[in-house]
This record gives C-alpha cells, sequence and structure tokens, in this order.
C-alpha cells in the first residue's frame, strides 16, 4: 500500500512543461516577427500601415514577454519546482488524450458517426465496465441522435466515410 | 425615461410564446452545460451557435443568452451537491456550498446559491439599462483612437488584474493577436503566415479556439483529477427555500457588496471568477464570525454566486455599447453578433433598437424563468451528474467535434480543436490565463483596424493617442494597468534600500 501512495506522489515537475512551452511561444514570436518582417513592417506612402506593421509590435512584445518566462524557468532550474502531474495523473490524461487523438484521425478518413460509436463504445467498455447491451444501445444512440437532429432536422450534413456511403446516406 | 419606454417595448418583442419557449429551452440546455464537465459556457454557446443562424436574430440571441444564464446557474449544483465547480467562477462556492450539503442543508445551500444568482444578475441588468444606453452614446463621439484607447484598456487591464503572471498574460495576449493576425490581411490582401497552406487562409476561428481550450482543455483536466463522484442527493422542499430566504435578508450587506465588486469585474474584463473570489474574501473579512467560513456558512455562498453572476450579466455591457466583451462567454456571444451581420456598439443601440432592448428585457425574464427553472428541477440534474465519466466523456467529446465542425464544414477544423485542447491543458497547468487568449483572438481584427485607422489619421504619429483628454487619459490609465504588477516589486526594492 504504501509504495502505491509513494508512486502516486512522483511525478513531472513543472520545469521541463515550463521550458517548452516559453520555447514554442518563442518560435511562434519568431515567425510572427520574421513574416512581418517579409511583407513589410513600414510605412507605404499613401497607402498608410503596410500589412506586417501591427503583426510587427505583436511579435515583439510575443518575443520580450515569452524571452521573460524562460530566463525565469532557466533561472530556476536547479531549484524545487511544483509538480506539474503526478505519473498516475498523467496516466489517466493520456488514457483519454490518446483514445481522443486516434478518434480525431479517424473522423477525417471514417467519418463522424462511425468513429463516435467506436470511441463511446470504447470508454463505456473499457474504463466504465457497463454490460454489452448498455454499452450498445448508448454508443449507437448518441451518433444515430446527431444524424437526425444535424441531417435531418437542421440540415448541417456532417462528416461522412466509406460505411455511410456504403448504405447510400 | 426614455430607457423606460424603450424597456417596455423590448418587453413586447421578448414575451412572445416562441421566444418564452426559446428561453426555457436556453435555460434547460444551460444548466446542462454548466452541470456537465467539459461544457461551459463559452463553449456550450460555441457549440451551439452554428445552430443559431437559420433563426430569427432576436430570438436566437435571447436562446443564447438564456443558456449562457442556464450555465451559470448550473456551475451552483456540481459545486454544492458534489464539489465539483462545474464553472471555474463556482470553485469559491464549493468552499461553503460542499460542507453545508454534507451536513444535509443541500437544500438550503442551493436555494441561497440560486437566489443570490438571480439577485447579482438583476441588479447587473439594472445597470445595464440604465447606463448601457448612455455609454453608447457617449461612445458615439468615439474616433478610431479612442476605440483603440479603450481596447488597449481592456488588455492592460488583464495584465493589471489578473492573478496570473504577467509575463504568461502578455504571452497568451500576443499569441491570441498573432492567430488572429493570420490570413488574407483585410486592408491590403496581403497574405500573412500562411505559408502555402490554404486552410490558413481565413485565419483561426476563435470558435474552435474556444470549443478546444475549454472544452477538449476541461475534459483532460478532469480525467488527470480522476473522476468519483460521490455526491450528495438534493430535494427543494417549498418550507426550506421560504426559510432560507427569510435568512438571506440577514446578508443584504454582503449581498450589496458582492453586486458592486461583480458589476465592476463584469464591466472592467476582470470577469466572474476572480469577482466571485473576491466577494467570498470581503465577505470574511466583513463577518463576526470568520471562523465558521469554510465549514458551512450560507454567507460564504451568498457572496460568491451573486459576484458571479453580477459580474457575468453586466460583462455584456461592454460588449454591447463598445464592442468589447468582458468575458469570454460574451467574446462567444459577440462573434455570434458579428455572424448575424449585426455590429455591436454605439450604433447598434440606434440601428437596431428592437433587437437590444429585446435582449435586455430577455434579460429580466431569462433570469426569472432560470430561477423557476433551477428551484423545480434540481433532484433531475444531480441525477444527470450520477452518470459515470466513461460515459459523459466520450460523448461530450463526440458534440465538441460536432460543434467544431459544423463551424465552417470543415475537417481541419477538428484537428485544430484537438490542438488547442492540449494547450488548454497545458496553459491551465502552467497558470497562463485563456480569458486573455480567447479575447485576443476576437478583437484583434478590430483593435487592428482602429490601430490603423488612427495611424492614416496621423501620419503615422502616435501623438493621436495623446491628442485629447479623452484618449490620453484612457491611454494613461492602460499603462498604469500594465505597469500595476511592477508596484509591490518597487515597495519591496524601496523598502529594502531604507
Amino acid at each position: 500500500m504504501e509504495r502505491s501512495e509513494d508512486a502516486a506522489e512522483a511525478g513531472l515537475s513543472n520545469r521541463w512543461p515550463e521550458i517548452l512551452v516559453a520555447l514554442f511561444l518563442l518560435a511562434v514570436g519568431v515567425i510572427v516577427v520574421s513574416d512581418s518582417m517579409r511583407i513589410g513592417t513600414g510605412w507605404e506612402e499613401g497607402e498608410g500601415p503596410q500589412a506586417g506593421y501591427f503583426p510587427f509590435y505583436i511579435g515583439c512584445i510575443l518575443l520580450v514577454s515569452s524571452g521573460w518566462i524562460l530566463i525565469g524557468a532557466l533561472a530556476r532550474i536547479s531549484k524545487p519546482q511544483p509538480q506539474f502531474a503526478s505519473w498516475v495523473e498523467l496516466k489517466s490524461v493520456m488514457q483519454m488524450l490518446v483514445p481522443l487523438s486516434i478518434y480525431i484521425v479517424a473522423v477525417v478518413y471514417l467519418g463522424l458517426y462511425v468513429s463516435s460509436f467506436v470511441l463511446i463504445a470504447y470508454f463505456m467498455k473499457v474504463h466504465g465496465k457497463f454490460g454489452v447491451i448498455g454499452t450498445v444501445l448508448t454508443s449507437v444512440g448518441v451518433p444515430l441522435a446527431a444524424f437526425m437532429l444535424f441531417e435531418r432536422w437542421f440540415l448541417v450534413p456532417l462528416p461522412k466515410g466509406p460505411i455511410e456511403q456504403m448504405l447510400g446516406l | 425615461m426614455e430607457e423606460l419606454n424603450n424597456l417596455l417595448h423590448g418587453f413586447s418583442v421578448a414575451l412572445t410564446l416562441p421566444n418564452l419557449g426559446f428561453m426555457v429551452l436556453g435555460i434547460t440546455l444551460g444548466i446542462l452545460i454548466g452541470v456537465l464537465p467539459g461544457l461551459g459556457g463559452a463553449n456550450g454557446i460555441a457549440i451551439l451557435l452554428p445552430l443559431t443562424f437559420s433563426m430569427d436574430q432576436t430570438s436566437a440571441i435571447i436562446m443564447l443568452s438564456c443558456i449562457y444564464w442556464g450555465a451559470l446557474f448550473g456551475g451552483a449544483i456540481t459545486s454544492i451537491l458534489f464539489n465539483i465547480p462545474g464553472e471555474p467562477w463556482s470553485v469559491a462556492t464549493t468552499f461553503d456550498g460542499f460542507p453545508l450539503a454534507q451536513q444535509g442543508r443541500a437544500g438550503a445551500a442551493l436555494t441561497a446559491a440560486f437566489t443570490s444568482s438571480f439577485v447579482g444578475a438583476f441588479f447587473a441588468v439594472l445597470l445595464i439599462t440604465f447606463l448601457a444606453p448612455l455609454v453608447a452614446k457617449f461612445a458615439l463621439k468615439f474616433g478610431a483612437a479612442e476605440m483603440f484607447a479603450v481596447q488597449m484598456l481592456t488588455f492592460c487591464s488583464f495584465v493589471g488584474m489578473s492573478k496570473e503572471p504577467p509575463a504568461k498574460t502578455l504571452a497568451v495576449m500576443a499569441l491570441g493577436f498573432a492567430m488572429a493576425a493570420v490570413g488574407m490581411d483585410t486592408v491590403t490582401g496581403t497574405l500573412r503566415m500562411t505559408y502555402g497552406f490554404p486552410e490558413l487562409l481565413k485565419g483561426f476561428d476563435f470558435l474552435i479556439a474556444v470549443i478546444g481550450l475549454f472544452g477538449i482543455g476541461e475534459i483532460l483536466l478532469t480525467m488527470e483529477e480522476g473522476l468519483a463522484f460521490k455526491g450528495k442527493s438534493a430535494k427543494i422542499q417549498l418550507n426550506i427555500v421560504l426559510q432560507t430566504w427569510k435568512e438571506l435578508l440577514r446578508y443584504w450587506r454582503t449581498s450589496i457588496r458582492s453586486v458592486l465588486v461583480g458589476c465592476w469585474m463584469g464591466v472592467t474584463p476582470g470577469g466572474a471568477t476572480p469577482a466571485s473570489f473576491m466577494a467570498y474574501g470581503l465577505a470574511r473579512r466583513g463577518a463576526k464570525d470568520k471562523d465558521s467560513f469554510g465549514k458551512g456558512n450560507v454567507e460564504g455562498v451568498v457572496a460568491p454566486e451573486t459576484a458571479a453572476h453580477a459580474a457575468g450579466t453586466s460583462a455584456l455591457l461592454p460588449m454591447l455599447t463598445l464592442g468589447i466583451p468582458g468575458s469570454p462567454t460574451a467574446a462567444v456571444l459577440l462573434g455570434g453578433l458579428l455572424i448575424w451581420g449585426l455590429q455591436p456598439g454605439p450604433l447598434l443601440f440606434q440601428e437596431k433598437p428592437d433587437f437590444v432592448w429585446g435582449l435586455i428585457a430577455s434579460m429580466y425574464l431569462g433570469n426569472i424563468v432560470g430561477l423557476i427553472v433551477v428551484l423545480t428541477t434540481v433532484p433531475w440534474w444531480a441525477a444527470i451528474l450520477r452518470i459515470p465519466f466513461s460515459v459523459i466523456g466520450p460523448v461530450i467529446i463526440v458534440i465538441c467535434a460536432i460543434g467544431a465542425y459544423t463551424v465552417h464544414s470543415s475537417i481541419f477544423d477538428v484537428i485544430m480543436m484537438l490542438v488547442f485542447g492540449v494547450f488548454g491543458y497545458l496553459f491551465k497547468k502552467l497558470r497562463y490565463p485563456l480569458a486573455p487568449l480567447v479575447l485576443a483572438l476576437v478583437l484583434g481584427d478590430m483593435a487592428e483596424s482602429s490601430f490603423r485607422q488612427s495611424m492614416l489619421l496621423s501620419q503615422g504619429s502616435l501623438s493621436i493617442f495623446w491628442a485629447n483628454p479623452l484618449v490620453a487619459g484612457l491611454m494613461s490609465l492602460s499603462f498604469v494597468m500594465l505597469l500595476w504588477p511592477i508596484v509591490p516589486a518597487l515597495k519591496h526594492y524601496l523598502r529594502g534600500r531604507d
């Protein structure tokens, strides 16, 4: 019992997430500034400010503020850091994030209805330990309800894949 | 008394049978959104927005704003019964609401919360009724420089007032502005930061950002907390309601204070969440029995709920009159108005009085309808919360994906939703505030165009921002707000030298 408690407390510190996010923002800042310089940050005679005029300053603010965050994070790098999340917590996040990412890819190729059915059924069966009947009813019912609501009543088509095509929908 | 006439006219617009139906529907959907984790006012409205495109504009905004009230009400239910704040602004409600429920006084806590919400919203609507036309009239005189100064003040206030580190507030704000700039520049037609991707031509849509940041991000956070719903069941009997109302009268001082805090934080873009914490803190400081706070004091429910609703409602005042939303949800409503071809701002009051006053009247009616609906339907909502997260979670993901797709019928947006979701989670964990990011994304184009217009007027000289007392005052105030976070550090430094 004691070991599992220890494991629950161990985790990822804020150190690297903080630095990586700051680096990402810094990179965005570089993109914004360089692209603004490409399209011109100055004054077009007779036209007014060029297209990069405003974004240039925005990019500068982004560079300065993210640089400030990065320097702060680097200065604290060897000091003890607050925990970002424990490993156990991160594992539960991944239990959602991985199926979620697969779901999004599936929506692109299989359409929304089939992917949603699989996603709901997966969660109910694997994490919820529901019976077969409850799982099937819910995982079929939700996409079916979405189909009726969007395609039939509001006439908003949702992404469909090869299976719907086979059914002629 | 022109306002009263306008308001009466507004009631005649709002009080039709279909509109009342939309109100009840909106409130019910709103409570559902507020109760479910991962769906909140902002992304709930963002998801439902595309469905309203075919509706009558007034009915649509009535329904959407009622969803907003409903979400505000719904957040309190989960806080009190389950100790899970459905919305960030109901975190402070859990401090005393959940202990009350544990002591078997859930009915009293819920009645106190709903009634206080109603009171807070009611005073904020009064403020809107009488102040909004004045602000709008005043703002009619605004030129491009004044408009930019107001926008500048909005963003600087975020830096000055947010509890998050100022550098992080600045960074996400700039990120929002940068994302708003992506795509075709409307003035010169130049492509900005598209790098040849046709998907980027239209830029980043803030609705997708809202659904990802708040919806998917929240789902990931909920997973991390590991959901074990162990809630208290609740029924509200009439005699408990009446008893609680009698008790509430004693807290009139706290109510007034919380209304003031809420209205102030709502009009300036502080938002409902800090307002609720501030009001809670003030109530505790002012109370005789400080120790009872946190252990189940009804006053500790009254203060945050009143302030959160006052803030949530008064956030619509700058949205309607200046086109500057005071909260992310108000920003989404603003986005809706823009999509319907209505430009919020001072002219809206002159050009679309039916719409504006119908909306204001519906705020009164919507809150009354909301109070009745929540008081009578609490047991159902509590039952919904007992559905395990292994069902609710994936269903909400499906709803978010549908919502993201329907905005532009674009698969790319669904992928972007996931990206925004991951960043929403990271930003929340690392204390980057999300509200300034969303507001910058919404207001980016507007701020840029007012800045450019000012520059055109002055031939590129920044002195236009100090050309008259009004614009100079606004700009100075902005800089005070921007530099506010330095004050404690400066004090510390000066004290260290003595």
